[in-house]
């Protein structure tokens, strides 16, 4: 309860907006959780052992279900983290594109070109073709 | 009780209200969905559904019956009543946690995405309606929604069957490709509209304010508006793109071993997801609230005038869900191979060329 209090008193200070978006996930997480527990109590229970298998397709199902895949996959991840934190650092440019002046668009162009460079090696070593 | 206290109940109270709303129009979407689709494919689509004393009106009644607005109340009712399986073979706690972790981040969006303006008095500026007027807006709606991934990929492998894994492994190479190409489409949008000497933000409600004479940022953007649609609808897992899902090859992908309200959740944050990612496109690119190009709002000043401007953007809105939902019924799904190729061969590489042609456009003209 105490620290409830504290909570409520924190809305009134500078973090009051990031408060709203936490109050509005925990509302979502109970809107999510709420009609499972209902269903819970109001849905039939009749368990057999060919229903609580695998459907899969429909029918009987062989074999292991951790069949190997692509290592492509892994790729596109390791590319991914990449660029993403390089497109985290372009957002407080953007912001303040107007007030850097020609110093950081400069700046900010080769940071660009070498992002597009890194991208063209990426293609040229063919790790983003889907073989 | 204090002051504090109320205002903390009051934070609650208006979350729930934005919950309750986005949820029924989620399930409208559904409904929309499947009228759409059959008129698309010239059937009827659901026209049976009625309820005892609302459709016993005489003319009313089976007027509404055959448009159908009764299905999705069905479609919750059968959601809570069917048995709810839990296949033996799946990893137990993760096959329950999948689900909520999927609705959880398309719902908390709904946070900073502004839905309409209130002026109190003539003269005065124009408030937006927002839950959180957070100055990281559309950072903060890109960090959520990637948390989105999870849920899916948890879904795949916790369902330990084969279909559902290869569709959670799709999801996640899929949907952080497009989200790259997502996060580049937009920078030019806020480099636009950031004024010299002013406190920078990444809020959507500047981008609707910058476009207060009504001509949509489309039309000076029109490239970025292309990049973050068909990224939008990658993001969604909607067709052209849906190969998490794609029921032809996959069963239903990753959520083949979800039934009753479990596979419901999945449902809900999905359509959730299209009706949201309507709203920030037609926040960023159409305009937002503001009425047509070249033409004052005529929002009265007052509540009746916020009413009215939120329902003005609630029907760009419908209307962007609804091309989602053309284009779905349109278009066959894409191979693998070839969206990955669109993701980084096509439109990562326009994203980037794009955002420095707008760099050296607004460095050149000051």
């Amino acid at each position: 309860m105490a620290a409830l209090t504290i909570l409520a008193n924190a809305a009134e200070g500078p973090f009051d907006n990031y408060l709203r978006v936490a109050v509005l996930a925990v509302v979502a997480l109970v809107f999510g959780i709420l009609p499972l527990l209902i269903a819970l109590v109001l849905r039939p229970k009749k368990m057999g052992e060919i229903k609580q298998a695998a459907f899969e397709c429909g029918l009987e199902s062989k074999g292991d279900p951790w069949v190997q895949f692509k290592v492509q996959y892994y790729v596109y991840a390791l590319a991914f983290v990449i660029f993403d934190v390089e497109v985290i650092f372009l957002y407080p440019w953007a912001v303040a594109f107007a007030d850097v002046g020609m110093g950081g668009f400069i700046a900010m162009a080769v940071f660009i070109l070498l992002l597009a460079e890194s991208l063209v090696y990426l293609w040229l070593k063919g790790v983003l073709s889907w073989k | 009780m204090d002051v504090a206290w109320e205002m903390f109940l009051l934070k609650v109270f208006y979350g729930i209200l934005a919950l309750v709303a986005i949820l029924t129009f989620a399930a409208y979407a559904v409904l929309a969905e499947r009228k759409v689709s059959a008129w698309i494919q010239g059937r009827v689509g659901p026209n049976r559904t009625t309820l005892p004393i609302v459709g016993d009106i005489p003319i009313l009644g089976p007027f509404l019956r055959s448009l159908g607005l009764f299905q999705p109340m069905a479609d919750g009712l059968k959601f809570l009543f069917k048995e709810e399986m839990c296949p033996g073979q799946v990893n137990r706690f993760h096959y329950h946690l999948a689900p909520i972790l999927a609705l959880i981040p398309a719902l908390s969006v709904l946070a900073v995405v502004p839905f309409g303006q209130y002026v109190a008095s003539t003269g005065a500026d124009p408030i937006p309606l927002v839950l959180a007027d957070l100055d990281i807006g559309i950072l903060l709606i890109f960090a959520l929604s990637s948390l989105g991934v999870y849920g899916i990929v948890l879904a795949g492998w916790a369902s330990n069957s084969k279909y559902p894994f290869l569709g959670g492994v799709r999801a996640s190479a899929q949907m952080i490709s497009f989200e790259l190409a997502m996060g580049l489409s937009v920078l030019p949008v806020f480099l636009w509209v950031n004024e010299p000497g002013s406190i920078g933000g990444l809020n959507l409600a500047r981008v609707v304010d910058w476009q207060d004479n009504g001509w949509g940022m489309i039309f000076v953007q029109p490239v970025s508006a292309l990049v973050f649609l068909v990224a939008l609808f990658a993001e969604s897992n909607r067709l052209p793109f849906d190969m998490p899902e794609s029921e032809t090859d996959l069963v239903g992908g990753f959520h083949t071993e979800y039934g009753a309200f479990k596979f419901g959740l999945f449902f809900t944050a999905e359509y959730a997801h299209v009706i949201v990612g309507s709203a920030i496109f037609a926040l960023l690119f159409l305009g937002g609230w503001h009425f047509l190009p070249g033409v004052e709002d005529p929002w009265p000043i007052g509540w009746s005038g916020a009413a009215l401007s939120f329902l003005w953007f609630a029907l760009k809105t419908f209307a962007m869900s609804f091309l989602f939902i053309w284009v779905r019924w349109t278009l066959p799904r894409f191979r693998y191979d070839q969206v990955m190729k669109l993701g980084w061969g096509k439109l990562l590489p326009l994203a980037l060329g794009n955002l420095l042609l707008y760099a050296v456009l607004a460095s050149w003209m000051g």
